[in-house]
């Protein structure tokens, strides 16, 4: 039952292709192609203008008016990054595990959270369960703001200012993965399935861990590249004092406040900060794009 | 039949117990960390409080203040109305529609399109490219441009322009707020039921359009709601890229919105009773606009 094949990627992309033939024209191939192009420089051109502007030396970088285009190309601004961190009390490397750590661990348990808690908002016959699904959507719209000093205050009542779980905690709630993966699971798992697989004898853990995660994997893959993003990039305000359990990004944006002097080197880091969710979004994402449509479950 | 109940019973019994075992991890820790700071926050609107005296009991005074005496409020709040009226559908539309066409491509071209479209995303909060394209002076690379194409003769103070201020912003917002609700899309047109389209074809759909309105997007109207959502919550919080690019307040207030007020008043002034009661409201007008969407999506396809 569960070594089904009809549960994997299928493999009828022949079958596909031939019949889509009629469906598309060679005007609206072209016309996808150009709003394509178009909007795809417009929204790339500020990573770019990011990585070429860590590549402009001091005297490019004060130079009047500003040039897109760098002349003389240096990774000066990549060099001097080691040194001025060099001189801070923890090592550099405490700091990328702190990140990397946070953001892994973190991402993995929002995402079995969001995932138990989106499967049986969808599947499951628990009374309320309306009610609370709508309590996790709304909450959604609630500006977070003004939920600063509530929230300041339950992380001092619950102890945990000054250690990673100030990082992990809130993050593992976080409505949006929740609500995503609602919605994925009430698009791409029929109830016929789940009764299906419940007269073959399988208890409700089996069914989510062997049937219905492997499912609905491009959505979680995804759920995983936001959380990641969000996490590698988190700044506490006021719950962490110990140098030691600081992030990068708190690190880097401590030692980029240094006016236009150091303009190329904030560039530098900032780029170097992308390259881990880009990896990710690499990982993540190609392997969305390969799970075809799941064609082999019958409704 | 009496025994055959029992044992029903018994496995709908395991089955809700198994279900709570799933559900309680997120709910538990989302009832401390999300629901009950939404609580105090809704408790705090109808105080007045300024984080180091006590809470002073207000009534609806926070309420009737907003609408009544407090003018910067009706201004921010057309201003929020405005750009979420049209961020918001744009956006949606925009959002869904790259989804929807990089799907037509083979795997690597369309992951390759999808990081473009996804790059704003990943350079996160850096508007320094938006501050440089429009800065002020004639250095600025728009108004350096336009003034030696002889479109203009004198530079244009973008941000401090009423007549194209907003028109930026909302660029700017569109740009860096797609990411989330175009990846959902993503995955969702990925995972439209082949046989669908099998059988749609067979029906004697002819062209991708029709395809796209009987098939794609009833079948992934689930998402939608989500992308839709996701919208709704970033088009009426623009507030960061404002800040960041023309200051606060802008000229007469034209650029402000409550997100950014909101800021003004608790951060500033330190009255966090009214932000909370600011809070409350923008949270109800999304709360609706939420449901009307939700309502309008049912439509799809029919």
């Amino acid at each position: 039952m569960f070594k089904n094949k009809s549960f994997g990627p299928q493999k009828n992309n022949k079958l596909k292709s031939q019949y889509r033939r009629y469906t598309r024209s060679k005007f609206g191939n072209f016309a996808f192609f150009v709003f394509l192009t178009l909007m795809g420089l417009f929204s790339v051109l500020p990573l770019i203008y990011c990585v070429i502007t860590s590549l402009k030396p001091l005297e490019e970088l004060l130079v009047f008016p500003p040039k897109f285009w760098v002349e003389r190309p240096t990774f000066k601004n990549y060099e001097v990054l080691p040194s001025l961190l060099s001189s801070l009390r923890v090592p550099v490397s405490r700091y990328i595990f702190n990140s990397v750590f946070v953001a892994l661990i973190s991402t993995i348990l929002h995402i079995l959270a969001a995932s138990g808690a989106a499967f049986t908002f969808s599947k499951s016959n628990l009374k309320h369960k309306k009610l609370l699904f709508a309590i996790v959507q709304f909450a959604l719209l609630y500006n977070s703001y003004t939920l600063a000093i509530p929230q300041y205050l339950i992380f001092s009542k619950t102890n945990i200012i000054d250690s990673y779980w100030v990082y992990i905690l809130p993050a593992i709630p976080s409505a949006m993965g929740c609500f995503l993966m609602k919605q994925y699971v009430d698009m791409s798992i029929p109830d016929a399935l789940l009764e299906a697989a419940k007269i073959d004898g399988a208890g409700i853990i089996r069914i989510f861990i062997q049937i219905v995660m492997p499912l609905i994997k491009p959505a979680w893959l995804t759920l995983f590249l936001f959380s990641f993003r969000d996490m590698w990039s988190i700044i506490p305000g006021g719950t962490i004092f110990s140098e030691e359990l600081k992030t990068l990004p708190q690190v880097m944006s401590s030692l980029t406040a240094g006016g236009i002097a150091r303009s190329g080197s904030a560039m530098a880091a900032t780029v170097i900060l992308m390259i881990p969710p880009i990896v990710v979004f690499w990982c993540t994402q190609s392997n969305v794009m390969e799970t075809m449509s799941s064609s082999g479950i019958k409704g | 039949m009496l025994k055959e109940n029992k044992r029903l019973n018994k496995s709908m019994f395991k089955e809700n117990a198994a279900y709570t075992v799933l559900l309680a991890p997120f709910m538990v820790l989302f009832a401390v960390f999300t629901v009950l700071p939404i609580v105090s926050s809704v408790v705090l609107s109808f105080f007045d409080y300024d984080m180091v005296s006590t809470p002073i009991f207000n009534g609806v005074g926070n309420y009737f203040r907003m609408f009544m005496e407090d003018k910067i409020f009706i201004t921010v709040l057309k201003n929020t109305l405005i750009m979420a009226v049209i961020t918001g559908p744009v956006g949606f539309m925009l959002s869904f529609l790259l989804a929807w066409c990089i799907s037509e491509f083979n795997p690597i071209l369309r992951t390759f399109l999808a990081f473009l479209f996804y790059a704003p995303a990943l350079v996160g909060n850096a508007f320094y490219i938006w501050q440089v394209a429009f800065s002020g002076d004639s250095n600025g690379y728009l108004n350096s441009l336009l003034l030696s194409i002889g479109l203009i003769n004198d530079p244009i103070v973008w941000f401090k322009d009423t007549n194209y201020n907003m028109m930026i912003v909302i660029i700017v917002q569109l740009w860096s707020n797609m990411g989330v609700a175009f990846l959902a899309n993503v995955a969702g047109v990925q995972n439209v039921s082949e046989e669908l389209f099998e059988a749609g074809a067979i029906d004697g759909i002819r062209n991708r359009w029709q395809e796209l309105w009987y098939i794609t997007l009833p079948s992934m109207k689930s998402i939608l709601l989500f992308g839709a959502v996701m919208q709704i919550q970033s088009s009426f919080s623009i507030g960061a890229v404002i800040t960041a690019l023309a200051g606060y307040p802008s000229v007469n207030n034209s650029l402000d919105t409550i997100v950014s007020y909101l800021g003004d008043v608790g951060t500033l002034r330190y009255e966090f009773g009214y932000a909370a009661a600011i809070s409350v409201f923008l949270f109800v007008l999304m709360a609706f606009t939420k449901i009307a969407i939700e309502n309008l999506l049912e439509l799809l396809g029919k």
